[in-house]
């Protein structure tokens, strides 16, 4: 496919229609510099920093790799799960507020892109970031299997859940980030909203019946299935769900604000 | 194939926010290779027909088409024959210029050996060479929109849409932006928003007044300054050995033999010349006259001129009493020329 879309226009009279980049060339622009801008300002140092500072705290401090008397990184995902309602909203906050804000995201928006491109951008730069978080944490498996038979399946998946559970808080966070105009408000809504439901399923017991459909709705116990080294259909159906009905939610909040 | 010489079109476009209608049925055309300023006091609905033109909001009622494209039917067609600059550009302030720049550049899809070659032929237009290596944020006012008027520019669009791009600036800053766009305007069809009347008199051929969300005026400055019904004229008279011109009264005599209906007001002058300003009624030019009157009476005239503001008149006049505030409407004139000030005053 070309790198640029000269399509002739079909109605009689108009100019020759400009060029337009096509959706990869446009995602790809718009997520390489929102990744970045975070480190362009302190945000991303401050990110990475803190989360390797909590991710090390919680890793090593309790030696809860050694208590279990076998080689695993079970612990490791299980605090890296407390720290994505934190992390992400803070990755995913200035995503839209910030550019509504300065009015960067009408010089933007204005350009020959479509809005799924500018979403779906942004959402690909801040999961970038927690990408790089992520990525950050490799040296911990590799020290584990210098001192025992690490099984890598679980690392794998325990991996993947990351990846999948952060790019669900991240999607909230850009939907939540598109409603406001101030970061920090975005920051506060998702953090709540996300460890809300975090905390939801390590209190199923006062949900009675709706105990199961409450899990469920949880992405730390989808999280927790598949860092077990399982991969279930419905979990990556629950996370690409999430996912799609927050980014949609993001797409209809730019739409509405033309017509307001 | 044959393309239409309308380049900016719309009908019936109306923008409603609640109970407000910030654009009431507007319909105007733009030509090919027209610079057409865009007046009106704040919050008469400037803003919002260019960002509706721009794609950035959608009218309530209405069509607009840019290049052809239908803005609600087509908009990345529209976006994609557009440069865009927005009222008091926001541009990344973490980029470099050259780094901003690449990524206009690269949301219009230019082609990477292209791109470089773009970016110079820009900056070379803009003004931009001495900035190069600073990022957006340690860049004055002036420069940050002269990068934003660059990123409008980058794929050499047919068409621009300058939302007030010297608001702000200082005089110096503003007269350097206006010369650009007379220079880019010699090849595109520009529509210019903003608030100084006297660039309007300098950059555009062809001004539409909008006041309340409708267009209230539409023709070229002196057109709609002569159509006012108040044309004026400055002279000043040298009488030379004729003492009794250094008295205004029989200059002013003649003057008003000359255009019987007019109101002549005398200005403070230097010792030997009589200066007056000629109020005529009517859109007819009489500096011809003006002219005849002083060679038959033997006057030296050292002055002959229509009044430059007069647009200031027509404005005031058709957007006066509508209660919305008129943030430098005409300052820059009405500053530096009290005279202008006076009669101004006098509508």
């Amino acid at each position: 496919m070309s790198d640029t879309e000269t399509t002739a226009t079909k109605s009689a009279g108009a100019l020759a229609r400009g060029s337009i980049g096509t959706p990869l060339n446009n995602t790809l622009a718009i997520a390489r510099r929102e990744f970045v801008s975070y480190f362009s300002s302190p945000l991303g140092y401050i990110v990475i920093g803190m989360f390797l500072l909590l991710v090390g705290f919680l890793f090593f401090i309790p030696f809860a790799f050694l208590t279990l008397g076998k080689a695993t990184l079970q612990p490791m995902f299980n605090s890296i799960s407390w720290l994505l309602p934190l992390i992400c909203p803070a990755i995913a906050m200035r995503t839209f507020a910030e550019e509504s804000r300065t009015g960067t995201l009408e010089m933007l928006i204005t350009q020959p892109v479509r809005d799924w491109e500018v979403i779906l951008g942004k959402f690909f730069g801040a999961l970038g970031l927690l990408a790089v978080c992520i990525i950050a944490t490799f040296s911990y498996p590799v020290v584990i299997s210098r001192m025992g038979e690490l099984d890598w399946g679980p690392v794998a998946g325990g991996y993947l859940g990351l990846l999948l559970g952060g790019a669900a808080y991240i999607s909230f966070g850009v939907m939540v980030s598109s409603f406001t105009k101030d970061q920090i408000t975005a920051f506060f809504v998702s953090f709540i909203v996300g460890a809300v439901f975090f905390l939801m399923n390590k209190a199923l017991i006062f949900f009675g019946g709706a105990a199961s459909v409450i899990e469920y709705l949880c992405p730390d116990y989808h999280f927790a299935s598949i860092a077990r080294g399982v991969i279930d259909a419905r979990n990556l159906i629950y996370f690409c769900s999430v996912i799609f009905i927050c980014l949609l939610a993001t797409a209809r909040s730019l739409e509405s604000r033309r017509w307001s | 194939m044959a393309t239409s010489d309308v380049m900016i079109e719309t009908r019936e476009l109306s923008k409603v926010y609640g109970a407000q209608r910030a654009v009431d049925r507007l319909s105007f055309e733009i030509r090919r290779g027209e610079v057409v300023g865009f007046l009106g006091p704040n919050g008469a609905g400037k803003s919002t027909t260019m960002k509706i033109l721009t794609c950035f909001l959608s009218p309530s009622e209405g069509t607009a088409k840019v290049g052809g494209f239908d803005v609600f039917d087509d908009p990345l067609s529209v976006r994609s024959v557009l440069g865009y600059l927005p009222q008091r550009a926001s541009l990344y302030p973490e980029m470099g210029v050259v780094e901003y720049l690449e990524f206009a550049a690269d949301l219009r899809a230019i082609p990477k050996d292209k791109r470089r070659a773009k970016i110079k032929e820009v900056v070379e237009i803009c003004g931009l060479k001495e900035v190069l290596a600073k990022t957006i944020n340690e860049l004055s006012y002036g420069y940050r929109q002269r990068v934003g008027l660059a990123q409008a520019l980058i794929h050499d669009p047919p068409i621009l849409i300058l939302d007030e791009p010297t608001a702000d600036l200082d005089p110096n800053e503003s007269a350097e932006v206006i010369s650009y766009i007379k220079e880019i305007g010699k090849t595109r069809t520009i529509m210019l928003s903003t608030h100084d009347l006297v660039e309007v008199k300098e950059a555009c051929a062809r001004v539409l007044i909008v006041n309340r969300g409708k267009i209230v005026a539409d023709g070229a400055p002196d057109d709609l300054a002569a159509k006012s019904g108040s044309v004026k004229y400055v002279l000043s008279i040298d009488g030379g050995k004729d003492d009794s011109v250094r008295k205004s009264g029989p200059v002013i005599a003649a003057v008003k033999r000359v255009v019987a209906d007019s109101v002549v007001r005398e200005m403070p002058g230097d010792d030997h010349a009589t200066l007056l300003e000629v109020s005529v009624k009517g859109s007819g030019d009489h500096r011809r006259e003006f002219f005849r009157m002083a060679v038959e009476n033997k006057w030296d005239l050292l002055e002959l001129r229509r009044e430059a503001v007069q647009l200031e008149e027509v404005f005031r006049q058709l957007t006066v009493g509508d209660g919305a505030p008129r943030r430098n409407a005409g300052s820059k004139a009405s500053d530096t020329n009290p005279a202008v000030k006076e009669s101004s005053s006098d509508v």
